[in-house]
């Protein structure tokens, strides 16, 4: 039977995934012939757009590559501004900053585990039905979801797109009060997580049980599990400075997307929450290690479908960290600082983790601090090389299965990196003057 | 019957349908009087039959244009929702420089099969009824834009400039602190959301209808500046605008 197999699947614009993805696969007797993960996005260009820009508005203009990661873009567009006109930040900046990444973290994670995987976890189409079937549980993801982006606005300023993020600092501070009022809702939060951690736990089974090895690559760092701050690290060895991000990411093109594809030391490499967990397991908080314990994930795992699960774990660390963060700043006193920055030319680059994965930006400016060149290298972006090669060992594994199964795996794999499409179609690779 | 909704997007960041996401307890409450039929982004179910469409992003691709023109003829109403959609928005600033050039800069030797296009808003393609304005939208208005259209009713836009809201809001004006604003050319209704954060107006919702009458001229005045000026100098978001 397996090998008399005739498969056609043609998933134009993937569902439930942020931006516009295709899968297209052919199987003749058996044999694949096509097996492919296209981008149809439409291109943005911003790192075109950028040029002329002033270094003030940098930030603003490269927060809107993406609507979901716009804390990520925005802390990784600072700091590259920061790096390039050699800018220091006070320690309140830089735990403030933390607070607003593990907001985005939480916020985005809880997004794709609770309203775009459980859907398949629980056989349905959407999050929509679980309003009437999973009342309770829906209204607790809603819940967390909700605290994630109160956070952000305490933080930030705002949930999409922040404003008090800037070159040097913040521009408002949150108030004492604001932020030990948002120590008591985060530890009221963990319930809440636990909660969604047992029943994603008790549904783990749907995943399909699926191994391939490849690279994993992540922000490394002596004593954190860091999102905001380190060497650009690998599962295979070894680490880098971000400034020699291009020696990692080695971009290429291929014929069928308008995203470039990466390779380190293999043919692809994977980035996002399982590759953080598998460089970086044994710095998790306490409660987020013991919710890695839940789901049996150990490191190095290599099924990408337990992307969902690492995501999970890193909601737990995120608030526990928070929790600690917070109690860092009200004992230091929280300072009204002033900062100013004097524009000067100069090349840097800034390194985060977004919820996606590791994200570079590198710019260069002139003597006015004007941007002269810019480069964006986007989660998403490295992923659809892993991607694709998943899907094609997925699809030997499977071929057993009815159309319609067959075709759900293949969706839910593609899912479980949680791609950012719209982000990933602005890549390039100018050539810096040096 | 409820009427039927559905959510699109073309070049953006989706960060307005994020806010639609970001209702939270208030999208259960919406989708008891409204049925959603298609929302990529968060469903796998699509229906062609809808009565509201709701589109993000703005037009970059002469491909993209069918699809805009399908969904107009689907829908009894259209709105046009964030900054990309409604005033074209950051995507223009690739209006004002050379396309083949950009494109080359990005995609390098491969920028050959790339399409791309002068950005331009959805009204610039087909006629859009209702505008939820902003970069990104603010969730009450987009609920109140949902409410007035449910009612039959024309959403009220406000038509003056953010500097009426940021006096309101009691916020130092930017312009005193030295620094640069759109404030007073750009259509209200945010609150003077980025003023009031140490931030500046970026000017994402768009100029007021008739900038020339309805600038905040005592702002204008008091800081001996030129309407065009402010206009011209920052065209992040409206490249795409007639008044420029």
């Amino acid at each position: 039977m397996r090998h008399t197999r005739n498969v056609k699947l043609n998933v134009h614009h993937l569902t439930r995934v942020e931006g516009h993805g295709n899968i297209v696969v052919d199987v003749e007797k058996g044999r694949i012939r096509e097996c492919r993960w296209e981008i149809p996005e439409a291109p943005r260009f911003f790192e075109a757009m950028v040029r002329g820009r002033m270094w003030y508005e940098l930030h603003h203009i490269t927060s809107r590559i993406c609507g979901i990661c716009s804390i990520a873009h925005t802390l990784t567009s600072v700091r590259a501004t920061e790096a390039a006109m050699e800018i220091a930040v006070s320690p309140q900046t830089e735990r403030l900053r933390k607070l607003a990444k593990h907001a985005e973290n939480l916020q985005s994670h809880i997004l794709h585990v609770g309203y775009l995987v459980l859907p398949d976890l629980m056989h349905v189409g959407s999050v929509v039905p679980l309003a009437a079937s999973h009342r309770k549980e829906l209204l607790t993801v809603i819940r967390i979801h909700r605290l994630s982006n109160e956070m952000s606005a305490l933080v930030c300023g705002r949930t999409t797109h922040p404003q008090r993020i800037v070159p040097g600092g913040f521009t408002r501070l949150p108030a004492r009060k604001e932020l030990e009022g948002l120590k008591g809702r985060l530890e009221d939060c963990m319930a809440d997580l636990q909660a969604v951690v047992d029943l994603v736990v008790s549904l783990a089974s749907n995943f399909p049980s699926f191994e391939r090895e490849t690279e994993y690559i992540a922000l490394v760092h002596p004593t954190e599990y860091p999102f905001c701050d380190g060497r650009v690290g690998s599962t295979d060895g070894g680490s880098r400075e971000a400034s020699q991000y291009r020696e990692v990411t080695n971009e290429y093109v291929v014929p069928h997307s308008t995203a470039k594809h990466a390779r380190h030391n293999r043919e692809s490499y994977m980035v996002g929450a399982l590759a953080r967990f598998n460089v970086n397991q044994e710095r998790l908080s306490p409660c987020a290690a013991a919710a890695a314990g839940a789901f049996g994930l150990k490191a190095v795992n290599c099924n990408s479908f337990m992307n969902n699960a690492a995501q999970l774990v890193e909601c737990v660390h995120s608030v526990e960290d928070s929790i600690r963060l917070i109690d860092e700043i009200l004992a230091d006193g929280l300072r009204d600082e002033k900062f100013e920055v004097k524009p000067g030319a100069g090349r840097g680059v800034g390194v985060i983790e977004a919820p996606r994965g590791i994200l570079f930006h590198e710019y260069e400016y002139d003597r006015e601090g004007r941007c002269v060149n810019a480069n964006c290298v986007i989660p998403t972006n490295q992923n659809h090389g892993n991607i694709q090669r998943d899907l094609e060992a997925l699809l030997q594994t499977v071929l057993d299965r009815s159309d319609g199964e067959i075709e759900l795996a293949m969706e839910m794999l593609v899912r479980a990196y949680d791609p950012c499409i719209s982000c990933s179609t602005h890549y390039l690779d100018v050539t810096f003057e040096r | 019957m409820k009427p039927k909704v559905a959510f699109f997007d073309f070049a953006g960041c989706e960060g307005d349908q994020l806010q639609v996401v970001n209702l939270e307890e208030e999208l259960l409450d919406l989708l008891e009087r409204v049925e959603l039929v298609s929302f990529r982004e968060a469903m796998k179910e699509h229906s062609d039959m809808y009565d509201i469409a709701f589109v993000e992003g703005s037009i970059t691709r002469e491909s993209d244009e069918a699809r805009l023109r399908e969904i107009r003829e689907n829908a009894k109403l259209l709105v046009a929702i964030g900054a990309c959609a409604t005033i074209g928005g950051l995507n223009a600033l690739k209006n004002v420089q050379d396309l083949e050039e950009v494109k080359k800069y990005v995609y390098g030797e491969d920028a050959g099969g790339i399409e791309t296009c002068p950005t331009r808003p959805v009204d610039a393609v087909v006629k859009v009824d209702a505008y939820v304005h902003g970069c990104p939208i603010d969730r009450g208005e987009l609920m109140e834009v949902v409410k007035a259209l449910l009612l039959g009713k024309k959403p009220q836009i406000p038509n003056h400039p953010v500097c009426v809201e940021c006096k309101m809001a009691e916020n130092v004006c930017v312009f005193e602190k030295g620094q640069f604003c759109m404030g007073p050319v750009t259509r209200a209704g945010c609150g003077a959301a980025c003023i009031a954060e140490g931030s500046i107006c970026w000017g994402c919702r768009g100029f007021v209808d008739d900038p020339n009458t309805e600038a905040a001229e005592d702002v204008l005045r008091k800081y001996g500046l030129d309407l065009r000026e402010i206009m011209n100098k920052f065209r992040l978001y409206t490249a795409c605008s007639e008044h420029i």
